[in-house]
């Protein structure tokens, strides 16, 4: 066996000492020095994280396992997008994994955490469906113990009995899919599955087979009629996993959804999937809208916004081109820290008060300014509103979605836009909410710890500077340009 | 990059937004904003000299001071600046009234200094926008100035702020979705096939690749997204309740500059690239504006309280400018400029007055006040020379830029237009009809409310604010051919030939 293939899963095996060293630590340090575990952990994968985006030393092999795994600077970039994202969970984390109740198990988080990023890389590199359904499983099984990470809420536990259910359930109709198009096309190398997909006739069984694949990514998506679980799932997770689902969990399985669709299925693109993702970002768009209206839990609130950001993100899949995919690249590297800086802010809140609901950020920026600048930045760059970075993802992934040049995806764009509107009417009432209600204000003063400013520091710096510096995009563009799919 | 003058509109306000984060009391704030905001002012004067010099020494381009810095570079979206004498006397009028405006909000409350701060970020986002000439910074310093609008509304409003507040902000967003995908739009035709796309407009004017069929498609797209702004029927209603909910220096830079934006748009992106469909599709158009102009004047003369009065007369008058700019000919679209000009420096000056007569006597409402005349003499001359102002008379500015207007929409010789200019004619006599009602009930007549007498005239710092403007109304009123001049090169060349007009 050629053992200089591995060399080419650079990151999947950094993250794989990253997730040994951390179980050593938790499992063999003594009781005593467990207090340094988070500590640990975070500058431990901080240390992983930048090596990640170090290119590699000679030349390293681009395909492992004969042509199951590949990686690229492409993929590469959408795992350091990741990685990123996964680094400020951590650190706004760590002050809920270090409270009384949850000090004791924290090293599974860690684990579970760093396992089902493992998942995330497989799905992403993944050039054969069985390693792709290995990764789909490794990055959606542990997240449920996670989900019921909090023993001693009740929702918490429904949570996780409604995640791994429609997990489950949706992991079973994509793999129905998969046995369709293996009855198709006799192989399940993306590869081998494009070519013979070229060539035939469109058939029923093709369409089906399609349906069954997108309905199992669009279950992870949270994509609108998939989305049933989503709201009680981020309501009763613990916020940092809520956090770490909504964003991490979503970005992954958005850019595996773009590989899927493109490479296996690029030849049947205006037959088939061209209308059902047109149906599908519409719905997605607009329930999530219309749900998140009338929300008063701010993490309900999120779960609906975060459904309807994952429609905008289907529109660089929709685009099919090299800019759609930068573009879909810089959303979710946008997206992470500008709902990772709304979801610091509700977690220092919640673990200092316990408190959740929209009502109870009435009046926050008399007590909490700080606080509620970092939300406000956070909710404009959500609603896209420049010069914040949000402003900049949505434009971008606009216009690659237009370079298709017909009347039908103007079309889609202008519904998409409108939906804009509607999202920044409730983005907007948390932000009235905070500056503008006359109420007393219901969270006193108080200072938040060290780890979740860090966090939100690093959040509010994504949000000024990612749109403004323009290299990140620019880069982005190049990469998908040359080594991309198209 | 910073060697070009232009950019310092964006640098200063943005030095002034530092010096703001810094301030430690009421009285460095105050420093800020005026050495800001005077420092603005010089700079505007400073540079409509230089381009008068510049232009008697025979400079032909059609812009000056061109600048363009590459941003996202394979996209080709520049931060491109360059400016005309349109720019410059919208530049002229942003720095006078932020000016007057930061003299109206000397003594804000709550919260001075985060009022300013957003005040000031307005301001970037409006000279940012008149400064470029790249549609993606243009658009992106468009919303930059919608957003501020909603927490100053919001926060330091009247009456029922958050419904206007929230009402404002959604309109003039909904506005700029339909932009969005105009510009986008123009962004894929702006070169012929195979060539480099651009943003710049100068570069997509000389393409001139959009075909008709497309122009058909993104030039109500982009007209009635510049058009929500510029007060435009049935997208207007914003205007009156948000005028009426924000405090003064929001009212006044509202009406005065922002509302610019939308006409200023209108003329310069939306029938400056597709003059083609512009000729075809204005009557549409010219009947929404139309129904602006006469709508407007007629709701104001029903109100009661002074700041919706104005508001609705706002919708008249900027319904006018866009009226205005449909006619394609030289005349009425410097009229245009000029209406854009004085209308900016009389609502300017309507609405301080209104903040600093509401200071006072702590209503609006025209029924509960009289005979404000004897009290408060200062205040209620200025009050009559703004209502002289925007009735046209002679000697102040709204008179010669209603008559250009009149006189160039008549040089249409077909039944539709004369019928809607005629039909636009009669808004003056309307406007006459409710400014006299306001300055009768008002200013003269008895007083209504005996703790009225003990009130006081206005203070220093109201003085400076309402004679600078009124000292800029009367300007254009006595020197129109100064600011015709100025605005005539860009009819006279490129744009005339590119709407074949006269």
């Amino acid at each position: 066996m050629d053992y200089s293939q591995f060399l080419a899963m650079k990151q999947e095996i950094g993250l794989l000492v990253v997730f040994l060293l951390v179980f050593l630590y938790d499992t063999f340090m003594p009781r005593r020095s467990q207090g340094g575990l988070s500590v640990f952990t975070i500058i431990l994968f901080a240390v992983f994280t930048v090596w990640g985006f170090m290119p590699c030393m000679g030349s390293c092999a681009d395909s492992a396992f004969a042509g199951m795994y590949v990686t690229s600077p492409v993929m590469m970039a959408i795992k350091g997008i990741l990685n990123v994202g996964v680094l400020i969970v951590l650190i706004q984390a760590n002050k809920w994994a270090n409270s009384e109740i949850q000090i004791m198990r924290r090293g599974e988080f860690y684990e579970l955490l760093l396992v089902t990023l493992f998942g995330m890389y497989l799905m992403i590199s993944a050039r054969h469906f069985l390693l792709f359904v290995i990764g789909l499983e490794a990055a959606s099984l542990p997240l449920a113990a996670m989900v019921a990470f909090d023993k001693n809420h009740y929702e918490s536990h429904e949570a996780a009995v409604k995640y791994i259910l429609t997990a489950v359930f949706s992991s079973a109709i994509f793999m129905m899919g998969l046995s369709f198009v293996y009855g198709l096309t006799g192989s399940l190398y993306f590869s081998t599955i494009a070519s013979v997909v070229a060539l035939e006739e469109t058939s029923a069984m093709l369409i089906v087979a399609l349906a069954f694949v997108v309905a199992g990514v669009g279950f992870k998506l949270s994509l609108v009629p998939f989305h049933l679980w989503t709201a009680d799932v981020y309501q009763g997770a613990p916020t940092s996993v809520t956090s770490y689902l909504s964003v991490i969990s979503k970005g992954a399985a958005a850019f595996a959804f773009l590989v899927i669709l493109t490479q296996v299925f690029g030849a049947v693109y205006s037959d088939i999937w061209e209308w059902m993702l047109y149906a599908l970002v519409i719905l997605t768009i607009t329930v999530g809208n219309l749900f998140a209206l009338r929300q008063t839990n701010m993490k309900r609130f999120l779960a609906f916004s975060s459904i309807s950001q994952a429609g905008y993100i289907m529109l660089g899949v929709v685009a099919c081109n090299a800019m759609g995919m930068a573009s879909l690249m810089y959303y979710i590297l946008v997206y992470v820290f500008s709902n990772l800086a709304a979801f610091g802010v509700i977690q220092a809140i919640e673990n200092k008060t316990g408190k959740v609901g929209m009502a109870d950020y009435n009046g926050l920026h008399k007590t909490n300014p700080w606080l509620s600048f970092t939300m406000m930045l956070a909710m404009f760059s959500l609603a896209g509103i420049p010069p914040f970075a949000g402003f900049f993802s949505k434009f971008f992934i606009f216009t690659g979605a237009i370079a298709q040049g017909s009347i039908a995806i103007y079309v889609l764009v202008l519904i998409a836009l409108i939906n804009t509107i509607v999202s920044l009417f409730y983005y907007l009432l948390v932000v009235k909410a905070m500056y503008i209600n006359p109420e007393q204000p219901v969270v006193g003063a108080f200072r938040s710890a060290c780890s979740e400013r860090i966090g939100m520091w690093i959040c509010v710096a994504g949000i000024i500077g990612l749109g403004i510096v323009s290299c990140f995009y620019d880069h982005l563009l190049e990469l998908s340009g040359t080594f991309g799919l198209f | 990059m910073f060697s070009n003058v232009l950019i310092y509109f964006v640098v200063i306000p943005l030095i002034m937004l530092l010096g703001l984060a810094l301030s430690r009391n009421m009285k460095q704030i105050r420093t800020v904003a005026v050495v800001g905001s005077s420092a603005l002012i010089a700079l505007s004067v400073w540079l409509l000299v230089d381009y008068l010099q510049l232009r008697a020494a025979g400079e032909t381009a059609e812009m000056l001071y061109v600048g363009s810095w590459a941003w996202f570079k394979p996209l080709n979206i520049n931060l491109a600046v360059g400016v005309d004498g349109i720019s410059i006397a919208m530049l002229l009028l942003s720095s006078i009234i932020v000016f007057a405006g930061s003299f109206a909000s000397w003594k804000i409350e709550p919260l001075p200094r985060q009022f300013f701060l957003w005040l000031i970020l307005l301001s970037v986002g409006v000279f940012g926008f008149f400064i470029s000439i790249d549609l993606f910074t243009m658009f992106m310093f468009y919303e930059v100035a919608l957003i501020p609008m909603y927490l100053l509304i919001g926060v330091w409003g009247s009456g029922n702020k958050e419904y206007s507040a929230m009402k404002l902000t959604l309109m003039l967003m909904g506005g700029s979705a339909f932009l969005m995908l105009g510009i986008i739009g123009i962004y894929y035709h702006s070169a012929p096939e195979g060539g480099q796309l651009t943003m710049n407009l100068l570069e997509i004017s000389r393409n001139a690749s959009i075909d008709k069929g497309w122009q058909y498609f993104l030039f109500p797209m982009t007209f009635v997204g510049f058009g929500v702004l510029g007060a435009m029927f049935p997208f207007h209603t914003w205007s009156p309740d948000g005028h009426a909910s924000a405090p003064t220096a929001v009212s006044m830079l509202h009406a005065g500059v922002l509302m610019k934006l939308g006409g200023y748009g209108c003329f310069r992106v939306a029938i400056y690239l597709m003059p083609e469909a512009a000729n075809d599709l204005a009557w549409i158009f010219l009947i929404l504006t139309g129904i602006s102009v006469v709508y407007g004047a007629f709701s104001a003369c029903v109100q009661t309280d002074l700041k919706y009065i104005n508001a609705y007369s706002s919708v008249s008058h900027c319904g006018l400018v866009l009226f205005a700019i449909l006619m394609l000919n030289t005349t009425a679209m410097t009229g245009a400029i000029m209406q854009m000009l004085s209308h900016g420096l009389m609502t300017a000056l309507f609405f301080a007055l209104i903040g600093m007569i509401y200071g006072r006597t702590h209503t609006r409402d025209i029924r509960q006040m009289g005979g404000l005349m004897k009290i408060m003499p200062f205040l209620a001359v200025c009050y009559v020379i703004a209502g002289m102002a925007s009735l046209g008379l002679p000697g102040l500015s709204g008179f010669v830029a209603e008559m250009t207007i009149f006189v160039g929409s008549f040089q249409h010789t077909d039944m539709f237009h004369r019928v809607f200019t005629i039909v636009a004619c009669c808004s003056i006599v309307i406007t006459a009809v409710y400014i006299l009602r306001v300055v009768g009930k008002l200013l003269f007549g008895p007083v209504q409310d005996e703790h009225h007498r003990t009130l006081t005239d206005a203070t220093w710092w109201e003085r400076l604010s309402t004679i600078t403007l009124i000292i800029c109304v009367a300007a254009i009123g006595c020197f129109p051919n100064f600011f015709s001049d100025l605005i005539k090169f860009t009819f006279n060349t490129s744009f005339a030939q590119l709407l074949g007009m006269n």
